[in-house]
């Protein structure tokens, strides 16, 4: 046994309701290092990580933590001997401040009394190690999401976690904001830290991990030092099939101008953008998170106003005031946050993907179910949703599948443009795969598309122009050869 | 039908029929043509303003002002209906109007001020219970027509009138919730009111409209309780809108919005008042019937959060 092992897994299985969902695994995690959890939605990840910190037990195999058996005890116990997570949703109080957050649940207190002063300065001290430009006093709720990612680090540490679980922390972080938080995982691994770190982002994997272990289906597949893997190997063994190219390229001709946009402004956020998307296009909407990207499709899709501007749908100018009249204009829109506008969770995928689009399958406003099914179920199909069926409610489907539904909901109301922001966030590599195909799909039959996303290649490899945005300014328009992600950086942080 | 589902769905049925079950047991008169007669009859007015309750709190909205407008709206049918020249017509549209103009002025509230509905409709509950007083100038009001008293006392081949309107009210709610567009955008509020906008529902108006037909079934059930009682009185209806939000929990009904039916409400509604009638059988006390229904209220719900973990699981 290596004496560096801080964090021992033993042949860990667990079943539910007789599904095998992690078969035998076995990891060994050392300190001060970086250990990557790579793997498709349903790989098993959470269930390994759950049983780690102790929200679930396992039904064969034992956790070892500095030689000491941990599986077993509760969650309270395993976070007092180290091991914290950081949660891909962030789970603070908002209304508390930064230090109250950190301490909560071990607050310093004479005769149940309690001594503010003294976890502001303790604070103080945690975030300045961190390098953070944090107020202990200031409250949650008045932070970046990014900030509110640091602070979660910060309470890991101050509980002296050995080893910290990080799920998905850059999923809301601007390019920047991911710096930061890749100096301070430098930090703790000087401290000796061990972190174990769940991502579906390639790239920072290969920019901060010093082991890869790949699971699929329950299974670990592999573990491997990161520098004796590259992009293609690594996805290979995660779908355990060859991708043969990431990002397929359809060679479409482009038709005439569907959707035009002329001097659009909303006061403090974007001003003076000016595009055209024509049919058969891919309009990639690149820059900094912050740069007005998801603004400027907010407005478009009619979730906020316009304060000048002028929008034309095939050549005919239209006001766009509501969600409502950006749908019945053609404009389909699929949101970067899925949980909060996509979709009614305790709906079933068959009125989710109506939901747009009921009154076609109404009379008198009754509705015909008959035909609903029938409608629902070819897109259904076409997108290759994976579910129990029709009636599966939304809520039960991974981040992948129920992605496809809010997408099937927009294609069901027959849009002539569709906005995708961020449509890969958080969904695996095998779905994201599909995604692409299908915003290929949508291409050749003659849709006009606006992509947004914070992944460069993935606006590189899908976009026929990309449009450069810097804090609510459009700075370029650049065409698909002489983009590069080198360019596209030059103008998003100008 | 819709038993079947309720079934399958809230565990609560299976309750209700042992209940009843063991109420045939312990009393030879409960399971008799006129005891149910009697306990429908008795049912009928919380039944109606539970499926509206049901609706409002489907939207994840609450109506806590439908026991006042009961008691608007039977006193504004009872002014009209001791009028002795006017057709029964103008009574029932009376009290029908008082409840739809309250429940149109709680969503008009509700949706253009962002109030919480809880805070809205509390003040309207207590504005309400104002104007039946200053209607009624404090005073019961008597002398109703006999076709007015016919309503709620009379029967149609020997079936109370009451258990019809009941009836008929629980077909066209239970449509309207399960077969219409409207149902659909109702369900789709409740479950994610941000979404649903951003699909392009018109929330605002799918609010309004709930908010109304609750208000309108209000103003029925006041008008049948008025005509039962064969007085407007300004205090009826006092406590009502707790009954009925009891019913629609006990039905399955989530207070977080985006679950429920009304094949649910029903069957609470009727497991209030099984419950009542079969305790007031065995002779119970009327303090401990108060114990005993408050303690199925959240047995009820526990059941329910139950059956969700086992079948998500």
């Amino acid at each position: 046994m290596f004496k560096n092992n801080i964090l021992i897994l033993n042949n860990i299985s667990k079943s539910f309701s007789g599904i095998k969902v992690l078969e035998d695994i076995s990891l060994q995690i050392e300190k001060g290092k970086v250990h990557a959890l790579m793997g498709e939605n349903g790989a098993g990840k959470s269930t390994l990580m759950k049983i780690l910190v102790g929200l679930l037990q396992p039904d064969e195999g034992e956790v070892l933590l500095e030689g000491e058996l941990i599986s077993g005890h509760s969650v309270h116990t395993i976070l007092g001997k180290g091991i914290a997570m950081i949660h891909q949703e962030i789970l603070m109080v908002p209304d508390l401040s930064v230090a109250q957050n950190i301490f909560l649940g071990k607050e310093s207190q004479k005769f149940s009394w309690l001594n503010e002063s003294e976890i502001n300065t303790k604070s103080k001290r945690i975030l300045a190690d961190l390098k953070l430009d944090i107020s202990p006093k200031i409250k949650i709720k008045n932070l970046s999401i990014a900030d509110r990612q640091m602070v979660e680090i910060a309470k890991a540490i101050s509980n002296n976690a050995k080893v910290i679980i990080m799920d998905e922390p850059t999923s809301a972080l601007s390019d920047t904001e991911v710096k930061i938080l890749f100096g301070i995982i430098e930090n703790l691994k000087n401290q000796g830290v061990a972190i174990i770190y769940i991502s579906h982002k390639m790239d920072e994997i290969f920019k901060i991990a010093d082991t890869i272990t790949v699971l699929r289906d329950g299974k670990l597949i592999s573990t491997q030092k990161a520098e004796e893997l590259d992009n293609q190997a690594l996805i290979k063994l995660m779908v355990g099939r060859e991708i043969s190219e990431l990002f397929p390229v359809t060679k479409i001709e482009v038709g005439k101008t569907l959707f035009l946009i002329k001097n659009l402004a909303r006061k403090n956020v974007f001003s003076e953008v000016n595009f055209e998307v024509k049919a058969g296009e891919v309009l990639g909407l690149a820059g900094l998170v912050g740069a007005g990207r998801s603004e400027i499709a907010r407005a478009i899709a009619g979730l906020d106003k316009i304060d000048t501007g002028t929008i034309e749908i095939e050549g005919i100018e239209t006001q766009i005031k509501s969600p409502s009249d950006a749908i019945k204009l053609g404009i389909g829109f699929v949101s970067e946050d899925r949980k909060a506008l996509g979709f009614i969770p305790q709906m079933s995928i068959k009125d989710n993907i109506s939901l747009s689009s009921f009154e076609k399958f109404s009379k008198i406003g009754f509705l015909n179910t008959e035909e609903q099914t029938k409608a629902t179920e070819l897109v259904y199909n076409d997108l290759k949703v994976k579910a129990s069926g029709l009636n599966q409610k939304v809520i039960n489907l991974s981040g992948g599948n129920q992605q496809k539904v809010v997408i099937g909901k927009v294609l069901m109301s027959n849009p002539k443009v569709i906005i995708l922001d961020e449509p890969t966030r958080g969904i695996d590599v095998g779905a994201k795969f599909e995604i692409y195909k299908l915003i290929n799909t949508l291409k050749a039959k003659g849709l006009a598309i606006i992509l947004i996303s914070s992944e460069l290649p993935e606006i590189l490899g899908l976009s026929d122009r990309i449009l450069v945005l810097s804090k609510g300014k459009q700075k370029a328009i650049l065409s698909k050869s002489e983009a590069s992600q080198e360019k596209i950086m030059q103008y998003a942080v100008h | 039908m819709p038993f079947i589902n309720a079934f399958r769905q809230y565990g609560i049925f299976l309750a209700f029929l042992l209940i009843c079950c063991f109420l045939s047991y312990a009393s030879s008169q409960f399971l008799t043509v006129s005891n149910w007669t009697i306990i429908v009859t008795q049912v009928s007015i919380n039944a109606l303003l539970a499926f509206g309750v049901t609706f409002v709190i489907i939207t994840g909205g609450i109506d806590l002002s439908v026991g006042s407008i009961v008691a608007v709206a039977g006193v504004v049918a009872a002014l009209l209906a001791s009028q002795p020249d006017l057709p029964l017509i103008v009574p029932i549209f009376g009290g029908l109007l008082a409840g739809l103009a309250f429940g149109l002025l709680n969503g008009l509230i509700i949706t253009k001020s962002k109030i919480a509905p809880f805070i809205v409709t509390l003040g309207i509950m207590t504005i309400g219970r104002g104007l039946a007083l200053i209607l009624s100038k404090g005073r019961p009001i008597s002398n109703l027509s006999d076709s007015f008293n016919f309503i709620g006392g009379g029967d149609v081949i020997g079936i109370p009138l009451p258990i019809i309107v009941l009836v008929i009210v629980f077909i066209i709610s239970y449509l309207l919730l399960k077969n219409t567009v409207f149902g659909r955008y109702v369900y789709a509020i409740g479950g994610n009111e941000q979404a649903a906008w951003a699909s392009g529902i018109n929330v605002n108006k799918i609010k309004m409209a709930v908010y109304a037909l609750c208000g309108t079934l209000a103003g029925l059930a006041g008008i049948l309780l008025t005509s039962r009682i064969t007085t407007g009185q300004p205090n009826s209806g006092a406590g009502f809108e707790l009954d009925a939000i009891a019913a629609a929990i006990i039905g399955g009904t989530s207070t977080s919005g985006g679950t429920g039916t009304i094949a649910g409400t029903l069957i609470g509604a009727l497991l209030i008042g099984v419950i009542n009638n079969g305790l007031d059988l065995l002779n119970v006390s009327s303090y401990y019937q108060q114990v005993i229904m408050g303690a199925i209220i959240i047995g009820a719900v526990l059941l329910d959060s139950w059956n969700q973990k086992r079948m998500a699981s």
